[in-house]
């Protein structure tokens, strides 16, 4: 029923358009039903939280709940191959993330390309950030890098997953330090940070979010433009002179066959969370940052950079041919 | 310390939430493919607009009552309603058959309160010292572990080793299949987009238990099982008089579920396996291991409610989630706005986290009554129900159940194909259990493997890092004991039955 009055109203808008050419109140009516949103990871993960912490804000802005579903499997693959099978009217959304959408094609045949995705919005992204125990022996960055001059292949990173951001990460900072180090992937950031407690690995390739939630861990240096502001004391790379700044990005997509309209509307309010003070700082308290990368020209040079820099990356350390 | 925080767990709307926490999760464990995770997962939203204590009451109430409502579908209908109850489906399973499925619920029902109880405690008293365990365990102790739980497949095929065998490197292969956790290579799909999720540990469960079983009812004219007698009520007397016996396989599964479920890369279902194959090892003479032998389900339904507790403990303390499910608990808190950690613990932070945990006490007594009742309403559906209306509502919740798990279409042929092979398997002998051992295992196994190889080459000799630290040298000692000890049993009851021929 209200499917089909949402296409009457929709069409009726639509025929206003035709006519007047004046464009507001086209898609009023959007959303006037739950939407879903998927993940395609399963639950507890930066994604998942991510979009926990929007639920209660699309609520309150636009009436409406999100439906947060989660489709996990190959590393997100399985999601990514089967959003453009999905219906666009708008209900259905789902979370992308960079590099992961920009690696797996490169690397195999994985059900999907990564122009294929309409990404609508970049929302935050997680700062790569070295991570060490409370009492490591590596005070500063230079402890590590004398250490790990003086020991090439010593330095254990843990991180999650190969190809990954952190991965991507170790590679790029080792590069740029003149330094030869083991990375170690895991299962996720979880395991990573447990290996890194025991004493299993010496550091470990993580984030920003890391020190907000587990205990024992400190950061020796950010991959961001300017210092986060919950670790006023922590310096970015680019203080100590390592060209590095970048982590992994969260955004929303929707199915190819969503419209023009939809896509904009939908990018629009993801926008207004975007810009709500509230989330912001609950955002920044949980150790994310925030990023405002729109549908359009911006999200289009935004993905053209991001290729250039991981696949390059990624080529380097011949995970892709 | 105060006893503030046990009155207002106690408050009303609190212990109404742990009721209905408990009698939801237990409804929803007993549905095969409903996992506790997801009933958490699904209900997060709403604990937005509730206290935080009150919130970790509900959702602590529905993961006890799921854990302990995979037995049911596992003593019913030899279908694990949960991953951590396939170690239930042995003894209960077989007891269902011959006409104890009652006695087998009440049991169950029992060891899981005691279980849950014990988890607990030791979470209320002990649970910054036992977060440092989850620390201990590295990439080759899980390895080794995962080896430990792959010679269970001796004591589970006691008699046809050679097929275990064949079943459990079945298992191992198929867990290859799809991207690899670590690796990230794309494994066995043959270029199918179908494939490349891997295979889900719930639909392998689902497909290798309950498809055969659905397939031999319909093949088959006789009841689905036996009923000796007209229904005698929960058989409580019986059970409590079973357990009082065996009060020291209770305790110790209890203690053995505790540990494996601080261990974040271990869970409910190695904990029951592990809780059940020590309950064989030390078994009387005489006992009916195999046969429907209630011990088995003391040691797994105690060991799979202990991780409750025990899964808490790393999670709370160190914010690394014991279990999947403790992963969407600490999501919730982080939404929440609760920052885990030892000053949880302490006086004065302490006020939430001991509400929660006085809760949890809450909530698994209540399992008793709950659990009692719906237990029985269970077996009596389940015996009186026509065969024809049994199995296609059977098939559908399968279906649906797989499902759900991942929102995929994929798993349910997964499913459908892994029964019907599953069930033309048990025709020539090959049990389920070792195959789905090997998936579990796998990847335990192959992470710890190639974590602990890398870890160890940049360090210096991989070699020292699997057998020169001191937990792994444990374990391989655990995994010689387990792997010749059936060797030794017979020889072991020869001499013992001499000596008593001498006396």
């Amino acid at each position: 029923m209200r499917r089909a009055a949402r296409m009457v109203m929709t069409a009726a808008a639509a025929a206003m358009v035709a006519g007047v050419g004046f464009s507001t109140g086209a898609v009023a009516a959007y959303p006037d039903q739950p939407i879903t949103y998927y993940i395609p990871f399963g639950p507890g993960g930066e994604s998942d939280v991510t979009a926990r912490f929007q639920q209660p804000f699309f609520k309150q802005k636009f009436g409406q709940d999100f439906i947060i579903t989660y489709k996990p499997g190959g590393g997100g693959a399985v999601g990514w191959s089967q959003l453009n099978k999905m219906k666009g009217d708008g209900y259905t959304i789902m979370g992308t993330n960079i590099p992961h959408i920009i690696i797996q094609p490169e690397q195999s045949q994985i059900g999907y390309q990564t122009d294929d995705l309409v990404n609508v919005y970049f929302f935050h992204f997680t700062p790569d950030a070295i991570v060490v125990k409370d009492d490591s022996q590596f005070k500063t960055l230079k402890d590590l890098v004398d250490y790990a001059k003086a020991n090439p292949g010593k330095v254990t990173f843990g991180g999650s997953g190969k190809g990954s951001a952190n991965h991507l990460a170790q590679i790029m900072f080792d590069e740029a330090a003149g330094i030869k180090s083991t990375y170690v992937a895991f299962g996720g950031t979880g395991p990573s940070v447990t290996a890194l407690l025991g004493g299993q690995t010496m550091a470990q390739w993580g984030y920003t979010t890391v020190p907000k939630q587990f205990e024992r861990t400190r950061l020796l240096a950010v991959a961001m433009d300017q210092r986060h502001p919950g670790f006023p004391d922590v310096p970015t790379f680019k203080e100590l002179g390592y060209e590095m700044s970048g982590g992994t990005y969260r955004g929303i997509a929707v199915p190819k066959s969503a419209s023009e309209e939809t896509r904009k509307k939908l990018a629009d309010m993801i926008e207004a969370i975007n810009k709500d003070p509230a989330f912001i700082k609950k955002m920044l308290d949980g150790g994310f940052a925030m990023l405002d990368v729109k549908y359009g020209k911006s999200m289009d040079d935004f993905m053209a950079k991001m290729k250039t820099i991981y696949i390059k990356a990624a080529k380097e350390a011949a995970l892709v041919k | 310390m105060s006893f503030e925080f046990m009155w207002a767990a106690l408050s009303p709307e609190n212990f109404l939430l742990a009721l209905g926490g408990v009698v939801a999760g237990t409804v929803i464990g007993a549905l095969p493919g409903l996992t506790a995770t997801m009933a958490i997962a699904v209900l997060v939203p709403f604990t937005f607009s509730m206290p935080t204590a009150a919130a970790l009451i509900l959702m602590g109430a529905i993961y006890t009552g799921a854990i302990y409502g995979g037995a049911y579908s596992a003593i019913l209908l030899n279908t694990p309603g949960t991953p951590s109850a396939i170690a239930t489906t042995f003894e209960g399973y077989p007891m269902a058959k011959r006409g104890d499925g009652d006695l087998a619920i009440t049991v169950a029902c029992l060891a899981s309160v005691i279980g849950g109880m014990v988890g607990a405690l030791f979470l209320l008293g002990l649970a910054p010292p036992l977060a440092e365990v989850a620390l201990e365990f590295g990439p080759t102790e899980y390895f080794w572990l995962a080896m430990f739980g792959l010679t269970l497949i001796a004591s589970l095929s006691e008699g046809n080793t050679l097929k275990g065998l064949i079943g459990a490197c079945f298992g191992l292969l198929i867990a290859c299949i799809g991207v690899a956790e670590i690796s990230s290579d794309v494994r066995f799909t043959f270029g199918s987009n179908v494939m490349i999720g891997g295979i889900e540990t719930v639909s392998a469960l689902i497909g290798l238990y309950c498809v055969p079983v659905l397939i031999d009812l319909v093949a088959t004219p006789d009841r689905h099982l036996k009923v000796t007698h007209e229904t005698r009520g929960f058989r409580l007397g019986e059970a409590t008089s079973i357990l009082s016996r065996r009060w020291v396989n209770a305790v110790r599964s209890s203690v053995i579920g505790t540990i494996v479920g601080i261990l974040p890369g271990a869970g409910g279902s190695i904990a029951s396996l592990v809780a059940y194959s020590e309950a064989r090892r030390t078994a009387p003479a005489g006992n009916k291991f195999g046969d429907g032998d209630p011990d088995g389900i003391i040691a797994s339904e105690g060991a799979n409610n202990a991780t409750v507790g025990g899964g808490l403990i790393p999670t709370l303390v160190l914010g690394i989630p014991g279990t999947p499910t403790d992963a969407v608990i600490l999501g919730a808190l982080l939404v929440q706005g609760v920052r885990t950690g030892p000053n949880l613990f302490t006086e004065g932070g302490g006020s939430i986290v001991y509400t929660f945990m006085a809760g949890l006490f809450i909530a698994t007594a209540l399992m008793l009554p709950a659990g009692l009742l719906i237990g029985r309403y269970a077996y009596k559906s389940i015996i009186t129900i026509p065969k024809a209306l049994l199995v296609p509502s059977v098939a559908f919740m399968c279906v649906i159940g797989t499902y759900a798990i991942r929102n995929s279409t994929s798993d349910i042929a997964i499913m459908v194909v892994l029964g019907v092979i599953g069930w033309i398997l048990n025709r020539f002998g090959f049990t389920p259990s070792p195959i789905v051992l090997g998936l579990i295992l796998s990847r335990i196994a192959e992470n710890g493997f190639v974590q602990g190889w890398i870890i160890g080459e940049a360090t210096g000799n991989p070699l020292t890092g699997f057998f020169a630290r001191p937990i792994s040298f444990v374990l391989i000692l655990v995994i010689l004991l387990s792997l010749f000890y059936p060797m030794l049993k017979p020889r072991l009851v020869r001499r013992l039955a001499r000596q008593e021929g001498r006396s």
